[in-house]
């Protein structure tokens, strides 16, 4: 019992970064129907500007006498690196296809996503960088179950963040244009929203969601590589296409589901085959029900 | 005139300061808590000196001011389309088969073995155009498909003994059972959900056989696969037949050509024939090919199967070749790769698909002394590629346009 609960833990951690990363894809392909194969780069290039920051303020002595505003600070510069990061990215990469077939665009993501890990790489170095570590060493201890604080960092802050995001998106004028332009760009033009820049702030709160994410992973496992991204980014997409595309509360069901079921999977049946009990999962549900959990029936999309 | 060029300026000059923005962080801050900008600014003048040098010859040539020079190259060129239009498609192909039977002669033993790779990949791009250009499926996972036809070869033969013509057809008919198998539970879905889901298996294939250590040896891969035997009449005492094994470079060349020539006629057969037809209208349009009698599901589970099959005995091909086999090569970013190629060289056709493999091989070859540098070169080509030609480098001919693109 007390393994069970460890490892619920261990699978709550794991699955927000999961749900933080899907949401990305999900928000993305909801509004222009685009696998955004370089959102893994995203989460990858959050890790490493936290991990350059958090070294910084460790550099220049801050980080002993202020470690919560170092933290704090470091999560703000990675989110809005990635987001100016993501935004420069679709205007160069993936505005020019938008009336080109989704292939086209799948590709230039695909290209974008090779792009963006050498250029981490040639910036960065070939090898693992590792996170400043004295960070939330303690932890609790409830008999067999240990919860270190980085944990309770963790979940916590993805819990803000997603309720965030959920407030965001469900209760101000911004997320409602978010959804109208989602569901039909021309009708919501003419009622004056510009599809622009909607499709902008998508990218860069996608961005910035993953580039939590990417901070956390650090910490979580002290360090981060320029390939980082690509595994627990088709994880995360594996995650949103679970949960139904373009669905936000799906895309967090889903990513705590894939989570969870990695972590159970490595715990009680076997550690080596962990990332296929993701996909057996995946491919079980998408079989009883194609279109994911909270997915609507999508009629005629194709390549 | 003036106006469109100040807007290609400014775009330009945003996109180099957002550039700039991107690259400090990454570059100037360090540990020791220090900052600096030297070695920002000159990455970052580097790049902007090569990309206005780019920009200057494109904008000279939009705006007409490269005529003198243009003109009469052009009106070479379309001489010389004017007159090999008139000569017959066999022609070029017969001189196409003559330069190939030819090259090994002429390329040293680096040139033969990149050729040999590339006729491996036409096979694959062929049999990924099946999928993906006939039927209309993007499939992420194609390259688990190659490595089962691999793997069938190298435990046959290491394990079983068995000799490569016979395990030729296995390997073709295990991958084909692989398509089906990852084809039956897959093919209710579309569009994306089909393309995480054979990602999925792609990642599961690689997985088992990078674990499953009794039958594959893990990661460690499997080693001392025979080559390609076959018997040649000698006729010294009367006649026998000797068997030998294939080692020399320039024999595997002629072994790849002969697959890359069959695949070729066969995918073009295919794309013909009824069964073709029936692919492209589920490509088209599946709810209406469905209304005209087309059986959705066995065709899209043949146009897998098919697939498959090809991806198969390329794959038996690649482990005689290189007598050895490991889970590595079957990475995501192959699968990825052969998509590029398909996508780049022009969806289902043929030519193009050839055109599209040779320049991706070709590209990280040329910059091989770039190391560091060429996937980057490579991904920046892809992006530069599909903003400029998305419909690929010699687009199909066939190709309708389907209702959603039509709607913008």
């Amino acid at each position: 019992m007390e393994y069970f609960i460890q490892q619920l833990i261990n699978g709550l951690t794991l699955g927000g970064m999961y749900a933080l990363i899907a949401l990305g894809y999900t928000m993305v392909y909801g509004v222009i129907q685009l696998i955004n194969f370089a959102h893994g780069e995203f989460f990858a290039a959050g890790g490493y500007v936290g991990a350059i920051a958090l070294a910084y303020f460790a550099g220049i002595g801050y980080m002993d006498s202020h470690p919560v505003i170092c933290l704090t600070g470091s999560f703000m510069i990675a989110m809005a690196y990635c987001a100016y990061l993501a935004v420069g990215v679709e205007k160069i990469a993936y505005k020019p296809l938008r009336k080109q077939s989704r292939l086209a665009a799948l590709l230039s993501a695909l290209g974008m996503s090779i792009f963006l890990s050498n250029g981490m790489m040639l910036t960065q170095g070939v090898y693992d960088k590792v996170y400043p570590g004295e960070l939330f060493q303690g932890r609790f201890d409830f008999g067999m179950v240990t919860v270190s604080y980085l944990q309770i960092m963790i979940v916590s802050l993805t819990a803000c963040l997603l309720v965030g995001l959920n407030l965001l998106v469900f209760k101000t004028k911004i997320g409602m244009a978010m959804r109208a332009t989602a569901q039909d760009k021309t009708m919501s033009a003419l009622v004056a929203i510009g599809s622009n820049k909607i499709i902008s702030l998508t990218f860069a709160i996608g961005a910035g969601l993953a580039a939590a994410a990417g901070i956390m992973y650090g910490l979580y496992y002290g360090s981060v590589k320029y390939d980082m991204g690509f595994v627990p980014g088709i994880k995360a997409f594996a995650a949103a296409v679970l949960g139904g595309i373009g669905n936000i509360t799906g895309a967090m069901i889903g990513g705590l589901i894939i989570g969870m079921v990695e972590i159970f999977g490595a715990g009680y049946i076997s550690s080596e085959y962990k990332d296929v009990f993701a996909f057996i999962i995946l491919i079980g549900v998408l079989y009883f029900k194609p279109t994911g959990i909270m997915g609507e029936n999508i009629d005629d999309t194709r390549v | 005139m003036i106006q469109e060029f100040k807007k290609v300026w400014k775009k330009y000059t945003i996109g180099m300061l957002w550039l700039l923005g991107l690259l400090w962080p990454m570059l100037g801050i360090h540990a020791d808590g220090t900052l600096t900008f030297q070695k920002t600014i000159t990455v970052w003048s580097y790049i902007v000196a090569g990309t206005f040098v780019c920009l200057l010859i494109y904008i000279t040539k939009a705006s007409g001011s490269l005529k003198v020079i243009m003109d009469p190259i052009s009106r070479v060129t379309g001489n010389i389309k004017n007159a090999t239009s008139a000569l017959p498609t066999w022609v070029w192909f017969t001189a196409l088969f003559i330069a190939a039977l030819f090259y090994p002669q002429l390329a040293g033993r680096y040139g033969t073995d990149v050729a040999i790779n590339v006729l491996l990949y036409i096979c694959l791009g062929l049999g990924l155009n099946v999928v993906v250009g006939l039927a209309g499926m993007l499939d992420l996972g194609y390259i688990a498909f190659y490595g089962v036809g691999a793997y069938t070869y190298a435990v046959l033969n290491t394990v079983y003994g068995l000799g490569f013509w016979i395990c030729l057809p296995l390997s073709a008919a295990f991958a084909c059972l692989a398509g089906c198998i990852v084809g039956y539970p897959t093919l209710r879905m579309r569009g994306d959900y089909l393309a995480i889901v054979t990602l999925g298996f792609g990642e599961i294939i690689r997985i088992i056989l990078n674990n499953w250590m009794t039958l594959t040896n893990g990661p460690n891969g499997i080693l001392g696969i025979k080559p390609i035997g076959f018997f040649i009449p000698v006729f010294e005492n009367g006649f026998t037949l000797e068997h030998i094994w294939i080692k020399k470079l320039q024999l595997f060349y002629y072994f790849a050509l002969a697959l890359a020539i069959i695949t070729a006629i066969g995918v073009q057969r295919l794309n013909i024939s009824r069964v073709g037809r029936a692919w492209e209208s589920i490509r088209e349009d599946e709810t209406a090919a469905e209304l005209m009698g087309v059986n959705t599901f066995i065709y899209k589970l043949l146009a897998y199967a098919m697939g498959a099959i090809f991806a198969g005995l390329a794959g038996a091909f690649f482990a005689a070749r290189m007598r050895f086999v490991s889970p590595d090569s079957y990475l995501f970013i192959e699968s990825a790769m052969v998509l590029s190629m398909v996508v780049l060289g022009g969806m289902g056709s043929i030519p193009g698909i050839i055109l599209g493999v040779v320049a991706l091989v070709a590209l990280p070859e040329v910059f091989r002394e770039f190391e560091s540098y060429r996937m980057l070169i490579f991904g920046g080509t892809m992006i530069i590629m599909m903003l400029f030609r998305p419909a690929g480098l010699i687009p199909a001919k066939r190709m309708g346009t389907r209702s959603e693109e039509k709607e913008g």
